[in-house]
């Protein structure tokens, strides 16, 4: 007898139990490609995206979708077509072909809904300068038309920490607590998907990890999208991570195969006189994989923080080979990434 | 709309802009009024209000550009226009909203002058000796005019993020709208033939018309028509980043 558990197409695994024969859904691996993670509901699904302008494609082709309970980092660098993205599922400029849609609402036919259910965070954070914060977020809910919109305020402002700062113009605060204050306006209506661009740029160290805190703990609830050019932002905030170049996708990964990806690895080359056996040089301690490149010249990869130089020494003096080049590379985080931008 | 209307009417007062709007028009008018010679009531002889609504389309050629000139220029230069247009609320709510709050600041302005018509009526001979139909017909034809400047000046502020540019293309349409097709009527062309028809697209004729008293439909559609079209033309402006 089979008993089916689930009804979602997931990666099952078969137990064995007795006479009957149980299909029971596994715990999703990391492995899998993203559309067959169906449990979570999709709230952004963006599909065959285009923007041009005149020639340029902005935005080629770009596919993806976005989790509840989902932070998802869009890696690029400037001018890869970040911002253009996140501006048209916003709303703000309209795509030259393919669908956005937000929590089932396409951005172009039904704008109002899809609106309704986006935090905007832009580029710049601009804000009314001559406004005071309470007033704009009063504002604020007033056109979001949010209910019990004091006491909602009150919320935002103690949620992102502007408690103190609440009776300022917005002009008087310094840019991390307007950062803090753009982040209120873009929560303050409660929305399923947050799309925030750039959110740390030109904050201090210290306002960064605040920021950076905040979204992490906002990403449990909500859809959070996020842009950014920092790969150590991106690993320290996001789940997933999508990488733009030049308008096209280029890598959308989890964090951790990225990571596996773009850790430094260290690269020794060496070369020697006489034949080398494979197997033996794959045995040297911490060499995770070895390349030839040629007659007699091999290439060892080992984690960044190991210098296998000296056991490659060793191993070349039991085995009596003559060392005629040893030299050590290593890709940093930034090199992989513009190697993948090219 | 409402909470647009809201905003806009308080960021007119917490900065200077509303008070020196409102100072600017009110001291002007006065000296017009009552203290400059040639033009003043007192040395008119007649009880009637005739300099004031003479007056008061050129003051507000300058004046209104003044004020509508930061409602959406200023929301593009600095970027809030990109929050505004993505919250869900239509361009119509928008524009209106922005419309009735720099509106509504203008019609602050001319109250105060209700003090003027009081002291007219006093000083006549014998008291209440002046034309309150005419008056009232007057400044509801004022507050028309008021409302067309407003539409032209917030279509102004919609083409550009300079309020300078904002200003002086909003003066010159202002201009052109209430006074040039009287002068167009009088080229030889229209001379004669199609002068009246000319001079019926003018602002002017109709404000004239409005201001014996009788509020003629004819009139009413104008203005709500060039109001309309107006605020029509700043919502296509507007989502002119969608062609």
């Amino acid at each position: 007898m089979v008993f089916r558990l689930s009804s979602f197409p997931e990666k099952t695994e078969v137990f064995w139990g007795g006479r009957f024969l149980v299909l029971l859904p596994v715990q999703k691996s990391h492995f899998l490609p993203s559309h067959f993670l169906t449990s979570k509901k999709v709230s952004v699904k963006v599909s065959h995206l285009l923007k041009i302008y005149d020639t340029q494609r902005a935005v080629d082709d770009v596919t993806f979708e976005a989790r509840k309970g989902e932070v998802l980092g869009f890696l690029g660098p400037n001018g890869a077509g970040k911002t253009t993205t996140m501006k048209i599922i916003t709303g703000y400029l309209p795509q030259s072909g393919g669908k956005a849609e937000v929590c089932g609402f396409d951005v172009a036919e039904q704008p109002m809904e899809a609106r309704a259910r986006v935090g905007y965070l832009p580029e710049h954070n601009p804000l009314y300068r001559d406004m005071y914060v309470r007033e704009y977020l009063a504002f604020t809910a007033g056109v979001h038309k949010v209910k019990n919109a004091a006491k909602r305020v009150d919320e935002m402002v103690e949620r992102t920490g502007l408690v103190s700062h609440r009776h300022k113009q917005i002009g008087e605060l310094s840019k991390g607590y307007r950062q803090r204050v753009g982040l209120a306006q873009a929560m303050l209506h409660d929305p399923e998907v947050l799309i925030l661009d750039e959110p740390t740029s030109g904050l201090d160290p210290n306002q960064i990890v605040e920021i950076r805190q905040l979204i992490k703990d906002l990403g449990t609830e909500k859809t959070v999208i996020l842009s950014t050019h920092i790969l150590a932002e991106v690993e320290a905030v996001c789940d997933r991570a999508i990488i733009i170049n030049k308008g096209k996708l280029v890598a959308d990964a989890p964090i951790q195969e990225l990571k596996q990806q773009f850790t430094g690895q260290a690269l020794v080359t060496v070369e020697f006189a006489e034949n080398a056996d494979k197997n033996l040089l794959a045995k040297i301690k911490n060499v995770q994989s070895v390349k030839n490149l040629g007659k007699n010249q091999w290439q060892l990869t080992a984690p960044a923080d190991k210098d296998i130089r000296a056991e490659v020494f060793a191993f070349a003096v039991a085995n009596k080979l003559t060392l005629l080049e040893l030299r050590k590379e290593t890709y940093s985080v930034e090199e992989v990434f513009q190697q993948l931008t090219k | 709309m409402f909470s647009i209307f809201k905003k806009e009417i308080n960021t007119f007062f917490s900065s200077l802009i509303g008070y020196i709007v409102i100072g600017v028009f009110l001291v002007l008018m006065g000296l017009i009024m009552w203290v400059f010679p040639e033009f003043s009531v007192l040395d008119n002889n007649y009880a009637n209000l005739d300099t004031l609504f003479g007056i008061a389309p050129m003051v507000f050629m300058f004046l209104i550009p003044a004020v509508t000139m930061r409602t959406f220029a200023e929301e593009t230069q600095s970027g809030t226009i990109e929050l505004l247009v993505t919250r869900p609320i239509t361009d119509w709510q928008i524009v209106g909203g922005k419309f009735l709050a720099c509106l509504a600041l203008v019609a602050f302005a001319l109250v105060p002058t209700v003090l003027y018509y009081f002291t007219v009526y006093q000083l006549g001979a014998p008291p209440g000796n002046l034309d309150s139909g005419g008056i009232l017909g007057s400044y509801i034809g004022l507050l028309f005019l008021a409302a067309a400047f407003v539409a032209i000046g917030v279509f102004a502020s919609s083409l550009t993020n300079n309020q300078i540019v904002a200003f002086v293309l909003a003066t010159f349409l202002c201009f052109f709208v209430y006074l040039a097709f009287d002068f167009l009527s009088r080229l030889p062309i229209f001379f004669g033939k199609t002068d009246d028809i000319v001079q019926a697209i003018g602002i002017e004729y109709h404000y004239n018309s409005m201001s014996r008293g009788v509020i003629d439909t004819r009139d009413v559609i104008y203005f709500v028509s060039v109001i309309a079209l107006f605020l029509a033309a700043t919502v296509l402006s507007l989502g002119r980043r969608r062609w």
